[in-house]
């Protein structure tokens, strides 16, 4: 399921993007070390790992922000680096650093974006989507953090792109807003937009994507979906319960069949029964240890 | 909610130059502290100068007469070179600039979008400033071909600083600093450059100085437009060197540009 590109493969022309052998260097400081990474066109991809990973500066090579020291790159069969002005009209970008301060009201703001593009959505079509309709007169200047990312990816998404890239796009949300943000980006894809998620929740992760990379140390550790990182899925489960007056815990591969021993041990209830697999925080705080 | 499509005509470059100047002149006027500072600190200044140093300069020619041409060089001066320092090297260390980078806005577009507001707001400050001049200090407007000098001299003057000021930005770290490190300095320039006080009464190496920068010869080809010839006398040749004006201003549109040039940055560093 998880096809994941080897060093030294060919680019895959197919692919919305394509990274082979990518890397980036900050003087002394290797930041990208020969990344490998093939996103589908259609697909939700997150890209996890701790700050300083590399998850932003890839990111940013592949929107043509940054200069590569050395490696392959397409997005949308296109090198970014030299990437021309109608294949930026068929991205959106959501940056980490916003989009900056300005006079303008929200609706002016996605008003003047979407005149960069050759086919924009409404604007007011897509205050709606964000939920910014009520805010669509007010100044971006006074919107709140909020509110703010909201209207970042309103920009991002204005001109119809069809590749979306969203740094950390959920940033200083509350949970009600977090949850309409993943009815927006799940509206998104069903409109056939691929999209490069990159977060710090892994519940946004595992809500969201198809896939899901860890980067740790400027390496993709694992491509998987999210069920299966790190193989989460077939990992024993771990049984707890309560006898004698103390708390017992079991690891095993087939809790099916312990539960049904244990039931059969006791009378009614088993007291304090919990089947729990690996949580997905569980298998990445595992794997970007051991690459400390 | 439309499904995505793949089209290949972008807008025109003329559709995305209105667009872009649309958005730089709202927000300019909608920034209270520029519209203070860029057009509200020159008036006060005519005002409150031209009520304090009410004398005649001789030939029945005032003080104020000669403030004019100075003050309207220094209303130049901040609607270009300040306003271009500032509020470029904010909306690079906001992210302004980045996120324009990232979309198919061709670049040249940001650029004459500035130069709109550039326009605007210079023209704004010269009508208003004539315009007080006129009504409270019986100011002697420009005649015939005075005008002619007067648009050449502003045009000239506005494209050097808004191309110094352009090149000036990428040296800031934000807004805040650029606005620390231009603003002293224009001030500095506006005491020197025969603005506030006559150029012939400011000591010679201090003239010397002021003559490397654009001011000095915006002001004395504003104060040929201004100022009856019998006060060329007074300028350091004893002629108002109109063509030496149109020189150094040139050569700093040309250096200017050539900075932008290879210094513009739409990143942080």
């Amino acid at each position: 399921m998880a096809a994941r590109p080897r060093p030294g493969d060919p680019l895959d022309p197919d692919a919305a993007i394509s990274v082979r052998g990518l890397v980036k260097r900050y003087g002394d400081f290797t930041a990208v070390d020969g990344l490998d990474l093939d996103i589908r066109r259609g697909e939700i991809f997150a890209l996890l790992g701790p700050n300083g990973a590399g998850k932003t500066t890839t990111v940013e090579i592949c929107e043509g922000y940054r200069a590569r020291d050395a490696g392959e790159v397409r997005v949308l069969g296109e090198d970014p680096a030299v990437g021309s002005r109608a294949w930026k009209a068929r991205l959106g970008i959501v940056l980490q650093s916003g989009s900056g301060d300005s006079q303008l009201t929200v609706r002016e703001l996605v008003g003047a974006q979407a005149s960069y593009y050759a086919d924009p959505r409404d604007a007011d079509e897509v205050l709606e989507l964000v939920g910014l309709t009520e805010k669509a007169g007010v100044r971006a200047k006074l919107l709140s953090g909020g509110q703010r990312r909201r209207l970042d990816v309103a920009l991002g998404i204005v001109g119809r792109p069809t590749l979306l890239f969203l740094d950390e796009p959920t940033t200083g949300f509350d949970p009600e807003a977090r949850r309409q943000f993943w009815s927006l980006i799940r509206s998104l894809r069903d409109l056939g937009t691929t999209m490069l998620l990159t977060t710090h929740y892994l519940d946004e992760a595992e809500a969201l994507a198809d896939r899901v990379g860890v980067i740790a140390g400027g390496r993709l550790v694992e491509v998987a979906v999210p069920s299966a990182l790190g193989g989460r899925e077939t990992a024993p489960a771990v049984v707890t319960w309560t006898e004698d007056g103390a708390r017992r815990t079991e690891a095993t591969a087939t809790p099916t069949a312990f539960v049904a021993e244990l039931a059969a041990r006791f009378p009614g209830e088993v007291p304090d029964l919990a089947v729990a697999r690996p949580t997905l925080e569980d298998v990445y705080l595992r794997m970007i240890g051991d690459d400390r | 909610m439309t499904a995505t499509r793949e089209t290949t005509q972008l807008p025109s470059l003329p559709s995305v130059y209105r667009s872009r100047s649309s958005v730089e002149l709202k927000e300019f006027f909608r920034q209270r502290e520029s519209v203070v500072f860029t057009l509200l600190l020159p008036v006060l200044l005519l005002v409150v100068f031209g009520a304090v140093l009410n004398f005649d300069l001789r030939d029945g020619v005032s003080f104020t007469q000669y403030f004019m041409a100075g003050i309207i060089a220094a209303g130049i001066l901040g609607a270009s070179f300040q306003n271009m320092a500032i509020s470029i090297a904010t909306e690079r260390s906001d992210g302004t600039l980045k996120h324009l980078a990232g979309t198919p806005m061709p670049p040249s577009a940001y650029f004459v979008g500035k130069m709109v507001q550039v326009l605007a707001v210079t023209l704004i400050s010269v009508v208003v400033l004539l315009l007080v001049g006129v009504v409270f200090y019986g100011i002697d407007l420009p005649t015939g071909t005075d005008w002619l000098t007067f648009t050449w001299v502003a045009g000239l003057g506005a494209a050097a600083c808004t191309l110094l000021g352009i090149a000036i930005s990428s040296i800031a770290k934000n807004g805040r600093s650029a606005s620390a490190t231009v603003t002293p300095f224009a001030l500095l320039l506006q005491f020197i450059s025969g603005i506030f006080f006559q150029f012939s009464e400011i000591p010679t190496w201090m003239q010397t100085f002021a003559a490397l920068f654009p001011l000095k010869w915006m002001a004395q080809g504003l104060r040929s437009v201004f100022l009856p010839d019998a006060l060329a006398a007074d300028e350091p040749t004893g002629s108002w060197e109109l063509g030496r004006v149109a020189l150094v201003l040139g050569i700093w549109c040309v250096l200017g540009l050539v900075l932008c040039v290879r210094t513009f940055r739409w990143q942080d560093r």
